[in-house]
């Protein structure tokens, strides 16, 4: 089986400061996901893996090393390039679900198409298409509701419909239950896991080893070095 | 991303805090407003003192006398070297002179058999006095040339005048006595009013040359002539104008040159002045200019201190909307479009706002013009100019919390509480 490299990053280094105070968040990461994979990124505080997710999520630049994202060398873009990029090809899902405060749940879907430079959709298009992503996410009925007239679990899957409305390469996902109880975690897991199993490429960084074990693989950072990579025992000819 | 787009986004922004937006535009409405009716009001004072200035007469060149060159004293020192017979030299040697008035002042006590008035203001004049002047004559009639030249003792009374001396009586045909010349009324003039500082109600009109007999020091007149304030020369349009190739300024030419050989003096010290009603105009004109420009700064400081307010708000509501920039960025808004967005909102303010405060400052320009009788003329211009100076106002203090919301690192901008 033959898939496609998503992430292949090889000595990734962050450093924070200059000379002698300089601090290396990360110091020499290498990491490939490939297509269709779900890797969890564990670590105490301090590891570095929210550097790396920073970096794998576009949002930040790495000090050295080489981040090659489907294809495509996303190590030294510019602000305005890595906007694009993550307009094109990410998804994210965060801890604090980052919703736009009193906007309905469409527009808050809505809004990675609305920052859509090759794909111009018209207002009706765009919520054709996010209303289809909110209903496949279970959430058809509360389209107009805005983020606080909704529960924990329904603004996270609010905000993986968002992540998953402009169809990325890669969803990226910061502790997605942190915020949740127990229940509504669960049951978010259960739709990333399905989200998964329909094809798309996920990474989560968590601290829970409960919740790393939906994934197939993980990696732990520590002082900025993978120390050690786990494989969950499905899927393990991905990492051949 | 799409202007129509951006403007939408803009738009709910500012609904989603309707007082505060409110508040905010406010600045901008009261300057924009102030600048429209400030101008309003300067306008209308022009116009008015405009209207009352051609109200005396069009088409008239004023030979006035001047004092700059020749000392002279006495009671005839309100006249320089303008003498009665000049208005006769112009009358015949320039052409397009339709008609000459001439006047000479002075102030006397005015008495009836009811009444005495001191210093009351004397103006002897030639008979065509009201028609070139603009005024009429209510009742009665107005002295004729051969009464003036036979210094018949007669008088026309001002409006305000005739009822201070008679009250409710008819004047004509009543006696007033001017110093120890005794006048019989036969005229009472239309209602004027105050142009510029003169009361032309109060005042009596009497043939020229009883002023200029009856009570002016003439001991030299037989040598030097009569002495005279003022000459009008009302040219004939007909024979003045563009098509004929000669203009009002070719025959003051004339009058200056005419008048300098009859007094020997070269027409860089001449003893007279020629002036036209434009002139007075003009003159009218650079005061209030300069009055409506400085009304303009007035106003124009309260819109920058409104440009001010919305840069305040602009900075808080940055601030405040720091995770939502973050949200926008991690969805792929690039800084560029985050600058786009707070400078849409800041614009939309001012533009908005400046539309308010044009209503506010028409509906303002016409209720003060209501309210204080005072006239109030609305120009065009001036609405332009507030609303395009609200515009830029908004763009040049939105540029700042725009650029710095641009500027925010995503990964900040989310993480901020």
């Amino acid at each position: 089986m033959n898939t496609r490299t998503i992430i292949e990053t090889t000595n990734l280094k962050k450093i924070y400061g200059m000379g002698e105070v300089s601090v290396a968040a990360l110091d020499g990461v290498s990491v490939n996901v490939r297509e269709g994979e779900f890797l969890a990124i564990m670590g105490p505080s301090g590891s570095g893996k929210s550097t790396l997710m920073n970096i794998l999520g576009c949002l930040s630049r790495p000090t050295s090393g080489e981040y090659v994202l489907d294809g495509e060398n996303v190590s030294n873009l510019n602000k305005v390039q890595r906007a694009i990029i993550r307009n094109q090809k990410l998804g994210y899902v965060f801890q604090s679900y980052n919703l736009l405060p009193r906007t309905t749940a469409l527009q808050n879907v809505m809004l990675p198409l609305f920052y859509d430079r090759t794909n111009y959709l018209s207002t009706e298009e765009q919520e054709e298409k996010a209303y289809k992503v909110l209903e496949s996410v279970g959430l058809g009925d509360r389209i107009y509701h805005e983020p606080q007239e909704l529960s924990g679990g329904q603004q996270q899957r609010v905000a993986i419909a968002r992540a998953l409305v402009n169809d990325p390469v890669l969803v990226m996902a910061d502790e997605p239950t942190g915020n949740l109880d127990s229940k509504s975690g669960a049951e978010i897991m259960k739709l990333i896991r399905d989200l998964n199993e329909n094809g798309t490429t996920i990474v989560m960084v968590t601290h829970d080893p409960a919740i790393a074990a939906y994934t197939h693989r993980t990696i732990h950072l520590l002082d900025g070095l993978v120390e050690k990579e786990i494989h969950n025992g499905t899927e393990k000819k991905a990492k051949k | 991303m799409r202007p129509s787009k951006l403007i939408k986004i803009a738009w709910g922004a500012l609904l989603k805090n309707k007082i505060r937006s409110l508040l905010t535009m406010l600045g901008i409405i009261i300057g924009v407003a102030a600048v429209i009716i400030m101008i309003a009001i300067s306008a209308g004072t022009e116009a008015t003192i405009k209207d009352n200035i051609t109200s005396l007469g069009s088409n008239l060149i004023f030979v006035t006398s001047s004092f700059s060159k020749m000392g002279l004293n006495g009671k005839g020192s309100d006249s320089g070297g303008l003498v009665y017979d000049d208005a006769f030299a112009i009358e015949e040697e320039i052409t397009g002179v339709k008609a000459i008035v001439v006047e000479q002042g002075t102030s006397e006590s005015v008495r009836t058999n009811q009444a005495t008035l001191d210093g009351v203001s004397i103006l002897g004049t030639t008979a065509d006095f009201p028609s070139v002047r603009d005024m009429n004559v209510e009742q009665g009639r107005y002295f004729n040339q051969l009464e003036v030249d036979r210094t018949t003792k007669i008088a026309v009374l001002g409006h305000s005048l005739a009822e201070e001396l008679f009250g409710s009586q008819d004047p004509i045909g009543q006696t007033v006595t001017v110093g120890t010349t005794r006048l019989t009324v036969v005229g009472v003039m239309e209602e004027k009013g105050l142009v510029g500082d003169v009361d032309y109600d109060a005042r009596l009109y009497t043939p020229l040359t009883i002023v200029l007999e009856k009570m002016m020091d003439n001991r030299f007149a037989r040598f030097m002539g009569n002495k005279v304030r003022m000459i009008y020369v009302e040219v004939d349009s007909e024979t003045v104008n563009a098509e004929n190739g000669k203009t009002l300024d070719d025959v003051i030419f004339q009058i200056q040159l005419l008048l300098a050989k009859r007094h020997e003096v070269s027409l860089e010290e001449a003893d007279f002045n020629v002036t036209t009603q434009q002139d007075i105009i003009g003159a009218q004109e650079s005061t209030t200019a300069a009055f409506r420009s400085l009304l303009a700064w007035v106003a124009g400081v309260s819109l920058i201190v409104g440009g001010i307010g919305i840069m305040n708000i602009m900075l808080v509501s940055v601030t405040e909307r720091t995770r939502e920039i973050g949200i926008r960025q991690s969805v792929g808004a690039t800084p560029s479009d985050i600058r786009w967005q707070f400078l849409a909102e800041a614009l939309l303010l001012s533009l908005v706002g400046g539309l308010l405060g044009m209503a506010a400052g028409i509906a303002g320009s016409w209720i003060f013009g209501e309210a204080s009788g005072m006239r109030t003329v609305i120009v065009p211009s001036s609405i332009f100019l507030a609303f395009g100076s609200a515009a830029t106002i908004g763009a040049f203090f939105g540029f700042y919390p725009a650029n710095k919301a641009a500027k925010l690192d995503p990964i900040d901008a989310l993480r901020y509480e």
